[in-house]
């Protein structure tokens, strides 16, 4: 069963090295202020993520339409 | 012309959100003067920026009176028919709390199931129903006896009720051999009886006897684990089951279920399912939910605020000194919100410093806060 359709889940994508880099150098963060999400999430199952990869979150918000969250991968 | 106003729009991409981009790209027309498309661009980001909250602002403190607020109107009414027949749903401040505070077990858990289209005839719907109420021994049973001289415990089957659950007296026997290990189970007198005889035949063995019938009550022979009752209704043409109890997992695996919407009001249950940004997103349908049931009205920015905070470690945590506050640095900070004795010798034990850099550790000692104006500071570039 596949849980990536559900309407209560958001568009969980996997970001690339260059990226990852290029993300932390505009936000001005390290990765370490970044929000988290467990390595065991099921959402995140079928990217096949190690720890410290960050992943990008497609969200419908609301308020402002689409927008970006960024979760780096903790064990 | 197009190509140019196109390269400018997006080389604002870094400032706006995607959303407006995509807005300015399709309603600006592409008539306008290259001067022209460049106003207007700077006008947004004008209004982007206005709207933005500024730095320092206390975000939290808002959220809180904003929610607080009208938090004091709602009903402490927990048991309430809230337009569903014969459920219990907690609904108002109680419901609020159980939410912010993520309780692990919640006063009335419920699934909204919704099945695929070609299962969803009320025929369909009603033995669907029915597979996935959880049935124990007890409602199949009209009669148990203990006999403690021959240490023996008779069941008499209710064929009919067996019947209406797809299940008859043997393999109700078959059944019960494989869950029973201390007893053995026999056919009885009467077709509709079952023998368990214990099988080691000791005279101690009276409490063991008696504490058999609690647990045979409690044996599942049909259904779901843990769903209790089950309620199929109508919703804009369309059968939803609702059901209390609840189990996301082995309801979403099933073939007939609509595993895109089926959902429930367990926050755990959904985390563990669906994961960390689902738990988010349900705290922030469960609350508004709860929000519009009693006619309020509380900006959804405050709700979300909330959901974000308690989701931000990648588990679900509630606003409780278990939870959002034991992340906190600041020992006084920590100490301030319940049980500050306990805060105060704990900390003091093992020797945390307090390096004063939050705000309610500050108002504290009475020192301005970093919020606002007094957010920023001087730094001097030495030479």
């Amino acid at each position: 069963m596949s849980i990536k359709k559900h309407n209560l889940v958001p568009k969980h994508t996997l970001l690339t090295d260059k990226q990852k880099e290029k993300l932390l150098a505009d936000l001005h963060v390290t990765i370490k202020e970044l929000p988290k999400i467990r390595l065991s999430d099921s959402a995140i199952q079928p990217l096949e993520a190690k720890s410290n990869d960050i992943i990008k979150i497609s969200r419908e918000s609301r308020s402002a339409g689409n927008s970006v969250y960024y979760r780096i991968v903790i064990e | 012309m197009k190509k140019e106003i196109e390269t400018l729009i997006s080389s604002f991409k870094d400032r706006l959100s995607p959303t407006i981009i995509e807005k300015a790209m399709n309603e600006i027309p592409t008539t306008v003067s290259k001067k022209d498309a460049e106003e207007i661009m700077n006008l947004i980001l004008k209004a982007t920026v206005k709207a933005k909250v500024a730095p320092g602002e206390c975000v939290g403190l808002v959220s809180a009176e904003s929610i607080g607020e009208p938090g004091t109107q709602m009903t402490l009414n927990t048991f309430h028919f809230a337009g569903v027949a014969e459920m219990n749903v907690t609904v108002g401040l109680p419901r609020l709390i159980e939410i912010f505070d993520a309780r692990k077990t919640i006063k009335t858990p419920m699934m909204e199931i919704y099945l695929k289209e070609g299962h969803s005839s009320l025929e369909q719907v009603k033995t669907f129903a029915k597979k996935i109420k959880e049935t124990l021994l007890a409602e199949v049973l009209s009669d148990v006896s203990v006999d403690i001289l021959d240490q023996k415990v008779s069941l008499q089957i209710n064929e009919e009720a067996a019947k209406s659950y797809g299940h008859d007296t043997a393999q109700i026997l078959k059944l019960l051999k494989t869950k029973l290990k201390t007893f053995s189970t026999s056919q009885g007198e009467s077709s509709n009886e079952i023998e368990l005889t214990m099988k080691s035949a000791k005279t101690d063995n009276l409490k063991e006897l008696h504490g058999v019938k609690g647990k045979l009550m409690k044996i599942k022979i049909h259904g779901m684990k843990g769903i209790k009752q089950v309620l199929p209704v109508e919703r804009s043409g369309q059968y939803v089951i609702l059901t209390s109890g609840c189990n996301l997992k082995e309801v979403l695996e099933l073939d007939e279920v609509d595993s895109l919407r089926t959902s429930t009001n367990d926050l755990y249950e959904i985390e563990k399912v669906l994961g960390i940004e689902a738990t988010r997103n349900a705290i922030i349908e469960e609350t508004v939910k709860v929000i519009e049931a009693q006619g309020l009205n509380i900006d959804i920015r405050h709700i979300m605020l909330v959901a974000d905070i308690m989701c931000v470690t990648g588990v679900l945590k509630g606003i409780t000194r278990f939870g959002v506050v034991k992340e906190k640095s600041s020992v006084l900070a920590r100490a301030s919100f319940e049980t500050p004795v306990k805060h105060m010798f704990t900390s003091a034990m093992a020797g945390e410093v307090d390096k004063l850099q939050s705000v309610v550790e500050n108002v504290m000692i009475n020192q301005p806060v970093p919020v606002g104006t007094g957010l920023p500071s001087l730094i001097t570039k030495m030479k």
